[in-house]
């Protein structure tokens, strides 16, 4: 064991030797923005001095080709620094306005859409899905691929009432987060417990404590221990299957995809809120998923037909009302829209206020 | 040459459009790299069945336990051998990227280098955690490039029971909405405490976020058990000659649409110069000949947006800070919750302030790791628990601005009336 070295607890690093000179030599002391076209943004700070950045979508997953391909264009038609978005968009910063043009040029000739600045809809947040998950009940990256690939125009051109923000997530944990529209699976089928696995693999009373709805129980099933569900009861969450993969609850035909609506992060306007439900039982249909594009762009479509500017999804919906809402994205409106977990009463309507 | 590529019917087929394909990379690094070969074998395989075929596992580094998320091959032979053997092994490393995600090219450049000598090749800029996650190596192959990342200034993120990485936006780097140092405060709190990053020992994980204005352009209330927003408590600050260069362009109607009337607190109003109110916090600024855009700066809640429509026209006040927000997290297990606020505003500017924080994240930290049962996260735990049992553990002094209304139900005994009106009345005089 010798020549193992104990680690040097660093942690994380400071931004300033990564940093665009233009912006170390401003930090804090930026003035004004504007916003040039889809996918420039043009800061200016107290000193006069002005920076351009450079938008540009990218696959998140990325082959060292690609990286190196994006540092190429950095250096010949950059400044040579980056930064990524918290949606894996990448930025480009250039002091000199001359090199904008060229630098959009070298990006799109090279297949990199710039865009998603401002009122256009961003890249998809995701997470790993079948590439690098262990209880993913889709994929991440293809999902995303597939559907920026229909949302492209609404990438690169700035169209929208207000930014959209969108998530997918592979299960009902939702790591990808609140979003404008989220894509989310949705179970429909109760764990099915691989009962010869269960005593060797689970900590069951771990598990029994993880279930949202107290469904599952300690069981001794062919002479084994094991667990049993209580189906009745039982939603579906998933929530016991990372902690135990013998309650398998991903199904390739009942692990369907669900579409939330109105969630936002920012605190402008309204307080941030958690996206709704608005769709469901759409089929997990790889590799392109075409059932889950045509709900999300027809939500895309009326928001951007009837939202006025500056209306995000959800103030779009406050305004309209939800009725409204599904009336002219056409969704039906079923029992399972109305909430019954606790805090639901808060949910409901309890006024006169019905738009006619 | 790598060996032969699968048939991958499925996966090709999202090579095709317009927008950038991972697929076209995978195969690219499959030209040369088996362990990519049978990863895309893999993962075909899962397109086909609509299953995942990872499992977790144990691998680390020496001298920390956490930060590498292990991940073996299940899909196996009759013979328990696995079907794509090079990717049996198929692990991810986090590494912590610089606070605000900033890179040059020769970084970059490195990274690809290192990874390609140790790993796939195969690199996500970011996680939702703020990871940068080099995906796709086998257990061998670990400490050495977890050795060449932290020898040049790198190091492992956070995984499980434990602190994580955490993020912050692009901030005073570029954006004159920002509040306060955010790479500062990040690695305040986070350098400071790595301990619980990569000894996982906490009851469940910990994310701290940090976003300079309300916009929270990291997601800091709902993702992150705490977070940290800047704000500020004076007048905003106004540039005249740029709102009316916009009421110019836009028109005065337009400013009334899409500023006045979505004030969320109608902080704003148009009134005819020389009517404007002489109260305190209250400025006016001319939009043009006529009119004035009257601020009503002690109902403004900073929520930023006619900032964001009027950019530099109306700016943060000078005053600035932080608000604190506590117990954001997603779905497991009570449905997801938003942070809610625990500290209303504090200065974040001093050594001293940043000291101020850094404790406050510690103690919050330490309040976790003693109360909360196993698998809990901090805003569940004050679900259970009530804010204010919080707030004493915590040691913080209760404040309106805590809540978005009193208490609506009786089911509570007062016994101690007198005692916290006595209280309420102290801090007011403090």
């Amino acid at each position: 064991m010798a020549d193992l070295r104990p680690p040097i607890e660093c942690g994380a690093p400071d931004p300033m030797p990564y940093m665009h000179p233009v912006m170390k030599k401003n930090y804090g002391k930026w003035v004004f923005h504007s916003h040039p076209k889809p996918g420039v943004l043009y800061h200016r700070a107290e000193s006069g001095d002005a920076i351009w950045t450079v938008k540009a979508g990218t696959q998140r997953q990325m082959d060292t080709y690609t990286i190196r391909e994006l540092s190429d264009i950095a250096d010949k038609f950059g400044d040579g620094y980056v930064r990524f978005t918290a949606r894996s968009n990448i930025e480009y910063m250039v002091s000199d306005e001359a090199k904008v043009e060229p630098l959009i040029k070298a990006l799109t000739d090279a297949g990199y859409p710039v865009g998603g600045t401002a009122n256009s809809v961003s890249m998809i947040a995701h997470t790993q899905g079948w590439l690098h998950c262990d209880i993913p009940g889709t994929d991440a990256s293809g999902v995303v691929k597939a559907l920026m690939d229909e949302l492209y125009e609404e990438f690169i051109k700035c169209e929208m009432p207000n930014r959209v923000k969108l998530s997918t997530s592979c299960c009902e944990i939702n790591c990808g987060g609140q979003a404008d529209i989220a894509i989310i699976v949705q179970h429909t089928k109760p764990p099915k417990i691989n009962h010869d696995l269960v005593a060797n693999v689970c900590e069951r009373p771990a598990v029994v404590a993880r279930c949202p709805v107290a469904a599952i129980r300690p069981a001794l099933v062919n002479g084994k221990p094991s667990l049993e569900v209580d189906e009745k009861k039982c939603i579906c969450c998933g929530a016991c299957f990372p902690p135990c993969p013998p309650m398998q609850i991903n199904d390739p035909e009942h692990s369907k995809i669900a579409i939330w609506v109105g969630g936002k992060n920012s605190n402008a306007r309204s307080k941030p809120t958690f996206h709704k439900l608005v769709a469901a039982g759409l089929p997990n249909n790889a590799p392109r998923w075409p059932e889950t594009a045509e709900v999300v762009k027809k939500i895309l479509r009326v928001y951007k037909e009837d939202g006025r500017p500056w209306e995000r999804m959800i103030d779009w919906i406050d305004r309209i009302g939800w009725p409204r809402f599904f009336e002219k994205t056409g969704l039906p409106f079923t029992k399972y829209h109305i909430d019954d977990w606790r805090g639901s009463r808060a949910t409901l309507n309890a006024s006169n206020h019905i738009r006619f | 040459m790598a060996k032969k590529m699968y048939d991958t019917p499925m996966l090709d087929q999202l090579e095709s459009g317009p927008w950038p394909s991972f697929v076209t990379g995978l195969k690219r690094l499959a030209k040369d790299n088996d362990m990519m070969v049978d990863l895309m074998g893999q993962l075909e395989a899962s397109y086909k069945t609509k299953k995942g075929y990872w499992k977790g596992g144990t691998v680390g580094v020496f001298g920390y336990g956490g930060g590498v998320i292990p991940r073996f091959t299940e899909l196996k032979d009759e013979n328990e051998k696995p079907v794509y053997p090079d990717a049996a092994e198929f692990h991810t490393l986090r590494i912590q990227p610089p606070a605000g995600m900033h890179y040059d090219t020769k970084t970059l450049r490195w990274m690809c280098d290192v990874w390609e000598k140790h790993g796939s090749g195969l690199i996500a800029f970011h996680g939702q955690s703020g990871d940068i996650m080099f995906q796709g190596i086998k257990t061998e192959n670990v400490q050495p490039a977890f050795d060449e990342f932290n020898e040049n200034g790198f190091d492992l993120g956070g995984a499980g029971p434990a602190l994580r990485t955490s993020m912050s936006c692009v901030g005073a780097a570029r954006c004159e909405m920002s509040c306060y140092d955010e790479a500062r405060a990040l690695r305040t709190v986070i350098n400071n405490n790595l301990d619980d990053m990569h000894r996982p020992a906490l009851p469940y994980k910990f994310k701290f976020k940090f976003s300079g204005c309300g916009n929270d352009c990291v997601n800091a209330i709902q993702r992150s058990d705490m977070a940290t927003l800047g704000t500020w408590r004076d007048n905003m600050q106004v540039n005249a000659e740029l709102v009316q260069a916009w009421v110019a362009k836009n028109g005065k109607g337009e400013l009334v649409n899409q500023v006045i009337n979505m004030c969320p607190t109608k902080a704003l109003s148009l009134k005819k110069q020389g009517n404007e109110s002489k109260a305190d916090g209250v400025v006016a600024v001319a939009v043009d000949g006529e009119d004035c855009m009257e601020i009503d700066n002690h109902n403004c809640v900073r929520c930023m947006h006619c900032l964001n429509v009027i950019p530099g026209g109306m700016l943060p006040g000078k005053d600035k800070g932080v608000t604190i927000l506590v117990g954001g997290k997603g779905v497991l297990k009570i449905g997801a919750t938003m942070g809610t606020v625990v500290i209303p505003f504090m200065k974040l500017e001093s050594d001293e302030d940043f000291e101020k924080l850094n404790d406050l994240a510690r103690n919050i930290l330490d309040f976790f790791a003693e109360n909360a049962l196993e698998h809990e996260r901090t805003g569940e735990m004050i679900d259970r628990i009530g804010l204010v049992n919080f707030l004493d553990g915590i040691g913080l002094e209760i404040d309106a601005n805590m809540v978005a209304m009193p208490r609506n139900n009786p089911y509570v005994r007062m016994d101690a009336w007198e005692e916290e009106v006595a209280k309420a009345e102290e801090r007011k005089s403090a």
